[in-house]
């Protein structure tokens, strides 16, 4: 029989096994290293813990600033953070901003400009964000500023993680 | 597919001469486990070099997790192996790894030595090749010291010892190596890193590159 007869010749069923096999081992050694560098991708992330951060009588109708501590898992190294959030009652409700500009990143305190009375101001690019947190429109931000996560339970206020507001 | 983007870069840089050059050599009969299979033992050095690269990859993503810091070294290890998918896996490749360096490095010196292939004219390859041994232990000595462990601290304690009782120099050479007069601790750890993954790697590199150089010019040396 000649090597014309078969649909698959000698040369290229050894090419097939062989980059198979070849295929295969090469596979079986780079898939364990990939896998662990892709591992911060693929982690589930953990549901952080209420906080506790401030009694419900010490909130008033004006925002304050309320410090938030927690311990961050940061792979080998564990930290204490303080965090702040902007905390005021509307009615019943108790609203918690983060100071955190939905611009860059920079932090925005209440009433800092003397020229925009009850707004946050950022000075970095001069953002502004009306009380409930939602971006003056023609100020460089895009988006409200994000609110806490919050939960009342027996007079204190419980904090989560800011979420964003739209 | 693949055929066609190769056929279209080729067009423009004929690039079949280069890697034909590289990979399209005749393999001599009495090299071939095929023909006979003692000739297995010439496969040692190129077992040698696969354990390398699995040894440069490996290492590579373990300095994604590793710091050399007294410390962080330790928990980032521990974390690596624990916390990280496959860190485990990653971690003894290139653990156990380093040891097949070894083991394959030896075999494969044995076997240049036994068919007197170091003779005449590739006297120059086999000093080469005792070079890149030596950096290969270099790696495994500096390597050891990176998970901050007692086993790894304690090693290293002894075999700095074991370089300060080197004649004349060998307190400079203690103090060379630890990067303190008096402490095995912080700048030791970061020394042996940068030995560990910059230098030696370099040398290694250029070393392997010399070495299967020369054994493309000179060839292969012939049967018992």
């Amino acid at each position: 029989m000649s090597e014309k007869e078969h649909n698959v010749s000698r040369r290229q069923f050894l090419t097939y096994t062989l980059t198979g096999v070849g295929g295969f081992m090469a596979a079986g050694m780079l898939m364990p290293m990939v896998r662990m560098a892709v591992d911060p991708v693929l982690e589930v992330g953990a549901e952080g813990d209420m906080v506790a951060v401030a009694d419900l009588d010490e909130l008033t109708e004006e925002p304050q600033s309320f410090p938030l501590n927690f311990e961050q898992d940061d792979g080998w190294y564990e930290a204490e953070i303080e965090e702040t959030a902007w905390i005021y009652l509307d009615g019943d409700d108790v609203v918690a901003l983060s100071p955190e500009c939905t611009h860059l990143g920079c932090t925005v305190n209440w009433e800092a400009n003397e020229d925009e009375p009850e707004r946050f101001f950022c000075p970095c690019h001069f953002g502004l964000f009306e009380r409930d947190g939602t971006n003056v429109p023609n100020t460089p931000p895009t988006e409200p500023l994000h609110r806490y996560e919050h939960e009342v339970r027996d007079g204190t206020v419980y904090l989560g993680r800011p979420q964003p507001q739209v | 597919m693949l055929q066609r983007i190769y056929d279209w870069v080729d067009e423009r840089m004929d690039i079949t001469p280069l890697w034909r050059d590289i990979a399209d050599h005749e393999v001599p009969e009495h090299v071939n486990p095929a023909h006979h299979f003692s000739a297995f033992v010439y496969c040692f050095g190129g077992l040698t070099f696969f354990t390398v690269v699995i040894q440069f990859l490996s290492g590579m993503f373990l300095t994604m997790y590793y710091v050399p810091d007294i410390i962080n070294a330790y928990e980032s290890v521990m974390y690596l192996q624990s916390e990280v998918a496959f860190g485990m896996i990653v971690r003894g490749m290139h653990h156990w790894g380093a040891s097949v360096v070894i083991v394959m490095m030896f075999l494969h010196t044995l076997r240049v030595f036994f068919t007197g292939a170091y003779k005449k004219p590739r006297e120059l390859n086999w000093v080469v090749g005792v070079l890149i041994f030596f950096v290969i232990l270099g790696l495994g000595f500096t390597g050891y010291l990176l998970p901050w462990d007692m086993k790894a601290y304690f090693a290293t304690v002894v075999a700095l010892e074991i370089a300060e009782s080197v004649p004349v120099v060998g307190e400079m050479i203690r103090v060379l190596l630890a990067g303190h007069e008096e402490l095995l601790g912080a700048q030791t750890l970061t020394r042996f890193f940068a030995i560990h993954v910059f230098f030696l790697p370099g040398a290694l590199l250029g070393l392997l590159a010399a070495h299967f150089i020369m054994i493309r010019r000179q060839g292969i040396s012939g049967p018992l």
